[in-house]
């Protein structure tokens, strides 16, 4: 098991209010080599991306009760810029959904969504966040490679 | 209900009368005080001018009599100091004197006398036989001798006519006597009664004792009441005329203008009844008053028509009101059914997800290999296709309540028309099922976007499909919608058709006038507010477009909406 978390596509932490709909989520998900946290909560995601840097990508429901999606994504681009969010939201919300990607999430998906298009954002979403992370550290070791010359 | 109605019934009596007292009292006050005014202020001043009128006349009236009576005193006086008494006892000159008299003066003078101091007529010229008549007790004669001259009462004396005396005291030989002369009655009373105004206007003559010295006309009321009142006044008569108003004994008003004759001795008295005297000025105020009646009577004629009219207008807003509250409620019914329909749909779309999301999970773990060999391997996944397939469904059933309803929103997009005529439809076809209508949707592929407000649009159409179904509701039929765009239109400038067309019963020609009318509605009580299509009008003609109708009774029914196309046209994608 262990291995083939060290093998897993991605770390994502999925956020919803719905227990039932992250435990299938996360079930589903892990069965694809996605290494998953949960929370049910903003407030919650926000203390796990705190004390876990490793976080790739948040799938983020935009219904909640205290802290809402758009809130909780405000607070992530703010506080871990380079983590990637795929808003996640109901009929009602498709505004919103359009709104948080506005506001700089990765895209957006309604509910209930196929788990193949799913995936497919999320690879796309840790691709990205991985290739903007690989040129910040490129940009470091030209800044560092430059210095020593 | 019914004692709803009534009170209703009410209120609208009560503000008919209330207007119509506004209105008379506002307009009519002013007019009769005014016309009051008026006419009082005009009878006073001919009162005055009747009044000046009459005193003037009656002046010169007493100075005619002052100026005869004093003539004839002259003549006599004269005839008195020309000749003695010696000569005047002949009876021949006496004679021939008198007819001098009366060839100048006609049968002013009945007779001529001379009386000496003992009070026998010594000589007499004249038609009666009263020479050596004796007047030492008659009353003129003993007051005659006390002044020189002097004129008598009327009275009948020795010849039993009525008559007055004038009589001039000389002396002879220390002895007075007496020349006389008696003044015809008759000629006197013309002089007299030569005033004669209106109908009843005449004068006479009163001595002391209010007896008449001239001879009053036969309709005259013995009433002497008043005369004595301005006998005892006589002295303090202004200008010497003296006019008063009163009524008399049978209750008329009567004016009375009187004036002093022979130094008090006599009254002339004219009188007139006050109807006759101002009869001009009754007759004015008359048709004052007829006028003012009869404007009177227009006014509140006009005020009932006016008020009447303005309470059946009162009373057409406050329903107009009553059903655009109506209307208002059932808005505000709809609207919250429809947060409860938003509501409700998003919370089904929660479960639904995880429905979805297990049956995913087990067709996952199907994938193992301790599964792959299961006998009922394929019901399973026959079993899980279906609740994902019924999962979309659920999915699609939300998202069409959801996207209904959706608060209006009039802000302006740009909407693509046969995506919003398609979602309608759908929405639509189940009703149509029911009512065994078919729709048949012709739209023009890459139909331009407009850009206008997307709930206010989908408001005109789901109206006219809806009323269409409607129509078709007992009977079946076709609905079929049309999209064309029509650009490079001169005339109507470009713009998108949209037609929808049912072949239901049809609208009668009568009532095509009317459809887009609020209010108006052929539905039972209670279906239709009468709103529908005169909202949609509203909102096409804010639009900038148009909405027209044809129908043809027993065939059927179109609706034809112009969208008008802005100039930022956008291709669909």
């Amino acid at each position: 098991m262990k291995g083939e978390r060290l093998m897993s596509i991605a770390k994502v932490l999925l956020v919803d209010d719905e227990i039932p709909f992250v435990e299938a989520m996360s079930r589903r998900l892990k069965k694809r080599d996605i290494d998953i946290l949960t929370a049910f909560s903003g407030a919650g995601a926000l203390d796990i991306l705190e004390n876990d840097g490793s976080v790739e990508t948040v799938i983020l429901d935009v219904k909640m009760p205290g802290m809402d999606g758009i809130k909780t994504l405000g607070e992530i681009r703010k506080r871990f810029p380079l983590v990637e969010v795929i808003m996640l939201t109901g009929h009602a919300t498709v505004e919103t959904g359009i709104e948080g990607m506005k506001l700089g999430a990765f895209d957006y998906l309604m509910k209930p969504c196929h788990m193949d298009v799913l995936m497919d954002k999320l690879k796309e979403a840790v691709a990205k966040k991985r290739k903007h992370e690989e040129k910040i550290i490129e940009a470091r070791m030209k800044e560092i490679t430059s210095r020593r010359a | 209900m019914k004692q709803n109605k009534q009170k209703t019934g009410n209120y609208y009596h009560l503000l008919t009368r209330n207007m119509l007292l506004a209105i008379i009292i506002v307009s009519v006050m002013p007019m009769i005080l005014v016309s009051g005014i008026t006419l009082y202020q005009f009878e006073i001043s001919y009162h005055e001018k009747v009044h000046a009128h009459l005193k003037e006349l009656v002046l010169k009236h007493k100075q005619n009599i002052d100026t005869f009576l004093r003539e004839k005193l002259d003549n006599i006086r004269f005839l008195g100091t020309s000749f003695s008494f010696e000569e005047l006892k002949k009876e021949d000159l006496l004679r021939e004197r008198l007819e001098a008299l009366q060839q100048i003066y006609g049968r002013v003078f009945v007779d001529l006398g001379v009386v000496n101091s003992k009070g026998i007529q010594v000589a007499y010229a004249g038609p009666f036989k009263l020479e050596k008549a004796v007047y030492s007790d008659a009353n003129w004669f003993l007051k005659a001798m006390q002044s020189d001259y002097f004129k008598s009462d009327v009275f009948l004396g020795l010849r039993g006519l009525p008559h007055f005396i004038i009589a001039v005291r000389e002396k002879w030989q220390n002895e007075k006597w007496i020349l006389r002369a008696t003044i015809d009655f008759l000629a006197f009373n013309n002089l007299v009664e030569n005033l004669r105004i209106g109908q009843t206007g005449f004068a006479f003559i009163l001595n002391q004792k209010a007896e008449f010295q001239t001879k009053p006309r036969l309709e005259m009321v013995p009433d002497r009441e008043p005369y004595l009142g301005f006998l005892r006044d006589s002295g303090e008569f202004k200008d010497g005329v003296h006019i008063v108003e009163q009524d008399d004994a049978m209750g008329n008003k009567v004016i009375y203008v009187a004036a002093v004759l022979k130094h008090g001795d006599w009254l002339l008295v004219y009188q007139q009844k006050a109807s006759d005297a101002f009869s001009e000025l009754n007759s004015t105020v008359k048709i004052a008053l007829a006028l003012i009646l009869l404007g009177a009577i227009l006014i509140v004629t006009t005020a009932f028509v006016i008020s009447k009219k303005m309470v059946t207008r009162v009373a057409k807003a406050d329903k107009e009101k009553e059903l655009m509250n109506d209307q208002i409620v059932e808005t505000g019914k709809l609207a919250s059914l429809g947060e409860l329909a938003a509501g409700i749909a998003h919370e089904i779309n929660n479960p639904v997800a995880i429905m979805v999301e297990e049956a995913g999970w087990i067709e996952d773990l199907l994938e193992e290999e301790e599964f792959k060999e299961g006998e009922n391997l394929n019901e399973f996944e026959r079993a899980l296709k279906q609740i994902r397939s019924q999962g979309q469904r659920c999915k699609e059933i939300t998202h069409k309540l959801l996207s209904f309803a959706r608060k209006t929103d009039s802000r302006i997009q740009v909407v693509s028309i046969n995506d919003l005529i398609e979602e309608l439809v759908m929405l639509s076809e189940q009703r149509a099922k029911y009512s065994n209508v078919t729709i048949q949707v012709d739209l023009q592929k890459d139909l331009p976007t407009v850009k206008v407000s997307e709930s206010e649009l989908q408001q005109v159409m789901l109206n006219l499909i809806n009323n269409a179904l409607d129509a078709m509701e007992n009977t079946g039929g076709n609905l079929s919608i049309f999209t064309r765009s029509e650009e490079n239109n001169i005339i109507l400038g470009d713009h998108v058709l949209i037609m929808v067309s049912d072949n239901g019963p049809g609208i009668p020609t009568a009532n095509l006038t009317k459809i887009f009318d609020p209010f108006f509605t052929t539905k039972p009580v209670g279906k239709g507010t009468g709103l529908g299509l005169s909202i949609c009008y509203g909102i096409l003609k804010k639009m900038g477009g148009d909405i027209l109708v044809k129908s043809i009774v027993g065939e059927g029914t179109t609706f034809t909406v112009k969208v008008p196309l802005r100039k930022t046209r956008n291709k669909e994608p």
